[in-house]
């Protein structure tokens, strides 16, 4: 029990994170945390890759899959957070954030499949072998995907102008 | 200069900064000799810094209690502390069913006992034995004939190893294990991210034909269910709605011996 303490507990924020930036709120990302958690401790012990890392990815990974696929078979909708929660930060604090909730709005127009291999590569530092195994895609899956997954972003940065703001209405007149 | 290409694979390798130095070397040489793609590739790692960057905050969230590893365990093990006494009061039972003829007999004409008992032993054996690392199996899946014939012979019956491939199991082996109404296979299975699954098939004195019922006992859950003096439980680490499939797949193969 201690030794997956001191493997499991340090990886908890970047599954939060992984957790979070798929799914993009905050109470059903945790939610897909703390199961993932729970079933690490009931299997812990029938765990067959020395590495906890990609093992846990792979449990939460599946879990958040999962669960998009009863939303949509429901035609469910989970609220999208908004950021911007403490209003008094400075203007150029401000502006940052509007940055970062650009960047994660287009990251969220990206097929789920090219989103999820972005986040465990670019951010989550994993390998592209361990990417290929959280995901059970063949390496060279790993790959295009990634290169598809960067093109498409870097579309979607730069058509900023025409495309993304008519979404952003769209959005706004559908809430 | 470069001895091997630049490919797109090392391009990517480069923006995530996981290149040998040597490579990375000759990836910067190609990128100053080729002003296009150096753009393309810078405009990825803004975007790979971006992205960290903006996601940064999150991992540095106070933890909210509900993901308090600590927690968890703790919960569980009060979780589990009963089932373990319903074991200890359920063995009782067994063993007083055994002894007492009259009691056996009237309990198990008022519910379907044989299958519970069987889905009981299935869930035993796969508490034992799924999570062991060492010898799970008595005989492994490459002397599939050697294990077919040591439990045919010792059950008295033709026994097939059911084939899970479709559903994405693997057959790992099986052994013979103990129960009270006698000796039983047990088949091993497992997935590419190592979920096991087991198979428990013995003959059945009562219920030797019931419709397939789901069965639980903690979280092991599954069905048993029992064809011409046959039975048979399939459990696993998941709920036994998601193995009806699997469970419907075993009955099949059984059923064409």
């Amino acid at each position: 029990m201690n030794d997956m303490l001191h493997q499991v507990e340090p990886l908890i924020p970047a599954l939060r994170r992984y957790a979070r930036a798929l799914v993009r709120n905050r109470a059903a990302a945790d939610d897909l945390v703390q199961d993932c958690l729970e079933r690490a401790v009931s299997r812990w012990h029938q765990r067959r890759d020395a590495d906890a890392r990609s093992w846990l990815f792979t449990i939460l990974h599946h879990l958040a899959i999962n669960q998009f696929r009863r939303a949509a078979a429901r035609g469910k909708h989970v609220t999208i957070d908004e950021t911007n929660e403490d209003k008094f930060g400075q203007d150029a604090v401000q502006e940052q954030k509007l940055i970062y909730q650009d960047v994660l709005n287009k990251l969220a127009k990206l097929p789920e499949d090219q989103r999820a291999v972005l986040l465990l590569v670019a951010v989550e530092d994993l390998s592209y072998a361990d990417a290929a195994k959280v995901l059970n895609i063949p390496l060279g899956t790993v790959m295009s995907r990634l290169s598809r997954a960067r093109e498409r972003l870097q579309q979607e940065i730069e058509g900023a102008g025409d495309d993304a703001s008519k979404n952003v209405v769209q959005l706004r007149s559908v809430r | 200069m470069n001895h091997r290409p630049i490919t797109e694979d090392d391009l990517h390798a480069y923006v995530d900064r996981v290149l040998e130095p040597e490579r990375q070397v000759e990836v910067e040489g190609y990128l100053e000799s080729h002003p296009e793609v150096a753009k393309r590739i810078a405009a990825f790692s803004g975007q790979r810094d971006l992205l960290r960057a903006a996601l940064a905050p999150i991992a540095d969230e106070p933890l909210p209690a509900e993901l308090n590893l600590s927690r968890i365990i703790e919960n569980r093990r009060r979780r589990a502390a009963p089932v373990w006494w319903a074991v200890a009061a359920m063995l009782l039972v067994c063993i007083s069913g055994v002894t007492g003829w009259i009691a056996r007999g009237s309990m198990m004409q008022a519910q379907p006992g044989g299958l519970i008992a069987l889905a009981e032993e299935a869930a035993d054996s796969y508490n034992v034995y799924a999570p062991d690392h060492v010898r799970p199996v008595e005989i492994r899946a490459a002397d599939n004939a050697q294990l077919v014939r040591w439990v045919s012979s010792r059950l008295h019956q033709p026994v097939n190893v059911p084939d899970l491939s479709t559903a994405g199991y693997r057959l790992m082996g099986g052994r013979l294990v103990a129960t009270s109404h006698g000796p039983a296979a047990m088949f091993m299975y497992d997935d590419d991210h190592g979920e096991r699954l087991v198979v428990l098939t013995r003959p059945m004195s009562t219920d030797q034909n019931a419709p397939m019922l789901p069965q639980s006992k903690g979280d092991v859950a599954g069905f048993a269910w029992a064809d011409g003096g046959m039975g048979y439980s399939l459990v696993g680490h998941s709920s036994a709605e998601s193995l009806r499939p699997i469970a419907n797949e075993v009955r099949k193969q059984a059923r064409t011996i």
